[in-house]
């Protein structure tokens, strides 16, 4: 009893206060208009060209960094699995010390990597002779958002890979299934809830960042987060910023619920963070 | 025991704070809203040594976020340095008080030039004093850039250039570039005109490094762009000799192009508008100025600060723009609900981009 009464001051005052009565004013922002219930601002993002573009470009984004943190990531949370408990704390600390670091340094430290004068080029202009610009690319983008979210898919992996039980791989071994199909059949099956978590801690936060593609795309790569913040803070506009905000809440519903979907139907075993 | 330590510890700290809030609220104090970096320091100390009072600086990043605080009715501040149309908007607002230049003899020290086209945003001159001013136009490399095609608003429509030309991300500056290479007002509320400009600027936005602000100065020292779309007070921060880059230039199209004026405002609701005045008489003394001018790097309209200045900004041309360049320039008008012309054709040039 004790325990649930703890929790009334965050249920009472914070849910309301900071999450809920925001929310309710950015519905109420996007569907009201001198007090009246109006859909004419959702119309207005769906029949102008004008907003739609950069929530493609910030679903591709969303997509391929989530595509390549878990081709990168998923190999290095099965290598962890099998090492020694100690020395697996010691590497997966490694994976995670960047992010004691607040993400704008992160980015800053990027923009300088990724500079026409920086190491990448140079390195890059020594193998080939040719000097890239990558900075104020979507490259650059990309790079920078996979570099910060891939400790987002590791760890989940390697939670749910680590607690996978041994016995069922040598059992695999036994009965004569190949490393391939050893991989196929029991690995991967079982590691589905951390992918799952994996893909949504990372797809989700993916698809709103904001400072990366400003800071790195150089104004051309042009996210969803951008045009919001430029409705309502630049155009006085709230109402279609809110709109695409509401807009962007539901694509999020919508792929955690599928996510949810695929792990049910998996029969998700092993701890997922979500 | 360690609790009943720890409480007094934690009482003598308090206490230790409350003189501190009240120095902070006492009649003393003048809060300003300014932008950053845009007061030297040291002059803040100084005007303290000779009359008492301290100022109190917050910084903003854009004219909107100076509308939002200055047009809301518990407005706190004494002073604040908004540009031209945001003082017309804060005028037809009554947002601002009446300046009493019997309080500011200093006045005389501004060139007569600028009172005459301060007149455009601040019809009787009785609510601003320019502070700053500077035009839009044109920064170059002048290792990439051929002499023979400097001159125009085209250099920025270049072609050949392609890949090396930063735009400044900015709504109706990167306007007023596309709408005077065209001829047209950078005022205008014709659609049509409008959206030519606009098509012009999605044209050429394959061609673009870029669409940056602050950060263009920077991206221009290092070399990254040989053209860029820049206020002559940025241009003069890059062209610096120690931590510049001296191979850079500016100029003023031909065509014409934007003059922007920041200018003193004491809020309406200021109770302290004596002292406030006290402060702008201050910051208009020749010697005071110029040391601020050392410091901002923006131009200062005082007509007794060049013979003050230091041989860098004596010789620069971005400091010291030409009365012909300024006889092409216009001022930007707060255009009201016709914005919405602007914000629809930037939408369609911010989707064109995303594609």
């Amino acid at each position: 009893m004790k325990r649930v009464r703890l929790s009334y001051p965050y249920i009472s005052v914070w849910m309301p206060l900071f999450i809920i009565a925001p929310m309710l004013f950015v519905l109420y922002y996007a569907t009201f208009k001198d007090g009246a219930f109006t859909l004419e601002y959702v119309k207005q993002v769906f029949t102008t060209t004008n907003y739609l573009p950069a929530l493609w470009t910030s679903i591709w984004i969303a997509l391929v960094t989530t595509a390549v943190c878990l081709i990168i990531g998923y190999p290095v949370a099965y290598i962890l699995s099998t090492m020694n408990k100690r020395v697996a704390a010691l590497v997966s600390i490694l994976f995670i010390m960047p992010m004691w670091m607040n993400m704008l340094l992160r980015t800053f430290a990027w923009k300088m990597v990724l500079d026409d004068t920086g190491v990448l080029a140079s390195v890059i202009n020594a193998l080939t002779g040719n000097s890239p610009k990558l900075l104020y690319t979507p490259a650059a983008v990309l790079i920078a958002t996979i570099y910060d979210f891939l400790p987002f898919m590791i760890l989940p992996l390697y939670t749910t890979l680590m607690k996978m039980d041994r016995s069922h791989i040598e059992a695999a071994r036994d009965l004569g299934a190949t490393g391939v199909q050893t991989f196929t059949k029991v690995i991967l099956p079982l590691s589905v809830p951390g992918i799952i978590s994996g893909i949504t801690m990372v797809f989700v936060p993916a698809m709103s960042t904001f400072a990366i593609s400003r800071m790195l795309g150089g104004g051309k790569v042009k996210m969803i987060g951008e045009v919001i913040e430029r409705k309502i803070m630049e155009q006085n506009d709230p109402a279609v910023g809110s709109t695409l905000a509401i807009l962007l809440i539901i694509l999020v519903i919508i792929s955690m619920a599928i996510m949810n979907k695929v792990d049910k139907e998996n029969g998700s075993a092993g701890g997922t963070l979500w | 025991m360690k609790k009943i330590l720890s409480v007094i510890l934690a009482a003598a700290m308090l206490a230790a704070l409350v003189p501190a809030l009240v120095s902070c609220d006492s009649s003393k104090t003048l809060n300003m809203l300014n932008w950053g970096e845009y007061l030297d320091p040291e002059l803040k100390t100084e005007f303290k040594k000779r009359t008492g009072i301290t100022i109190n600086e917050k910084t903003v990043t854009s004219n909107e976020e100076m509308l939002k605080l200055l047009e809301a009715n518990d407005c706190p501040y004494d002073l604040c340095i908004p540009s031209d149309y945001a003082v017309q908007r804060l005028i037809k607002g009554g947002k601002l008080a009446e300046i009493n230049y019997d309080n500011i003899p200093n006045i005389k020290h501004i060139d007569e030039r600028f009172i005459k086209i301060s007149a455009g945003f601040d019809p009787d001159n009785k609510h601003s004093v320019p502070y700053t001013w500077g035009v839009l136009g044109i920064m170059y490399n002048t290792t990439m850039v051929d002499e023979a095609d400097i001159g125009s608003w085209d250099l920025l429509w270049n072609e050949k250039y392609s890949g090396q030309i930063f735009m400044y991300d900015s709504i109706r500056d990167a306007m007023a570039a596309a709408l005077c290479r065209k001829g047209y007002s950078i005022n205008t509320v014709n659609a049509d005109e409008i959206n030519e400009a606009a098509n012009d600027i999605i044209a050429m936005n394959p061609h673009y490094r870029g669409w940056v602000t602050d950060q263009v100065k920077d991206d221009m020292i290092d070399g990254k762009g040989a053209i860029a779309l820049v206020y002559s007070g940025d241009a003069v921060w890059s062209m610096e000799p120690n931590e510049g880059n001296e191979d850079l230039a500016f100029f003023v199209p031909e065509e014409g192009s934007n003059i922007y004026f920041d200018n003193m405002v004491i809020p309406v609701n200021s109770k302290k508008k004596d002292m406030a005045e006290q402060f702008i008489n201050f910051l208009l003394d020749p010697e005071i100025a110029a040391q601020n001018t050392e410091f901002v790097y923006y131009t200062s309209p005082n007509t007794g600060v060049p013979a003050l200045l230091g041989e860098f900004l004596s010789n620069c041309s971005a400091y010291n723009i030409t009365d012909d360049e300024v006889k092409r320039c216009e001022i930007f008008k707060d255009l009201g609900d016709s914005i919405k012309l602007y914000n629809d054709a930037w939408d369609r040039i911010q989707a064109a981009i995303a594609k």
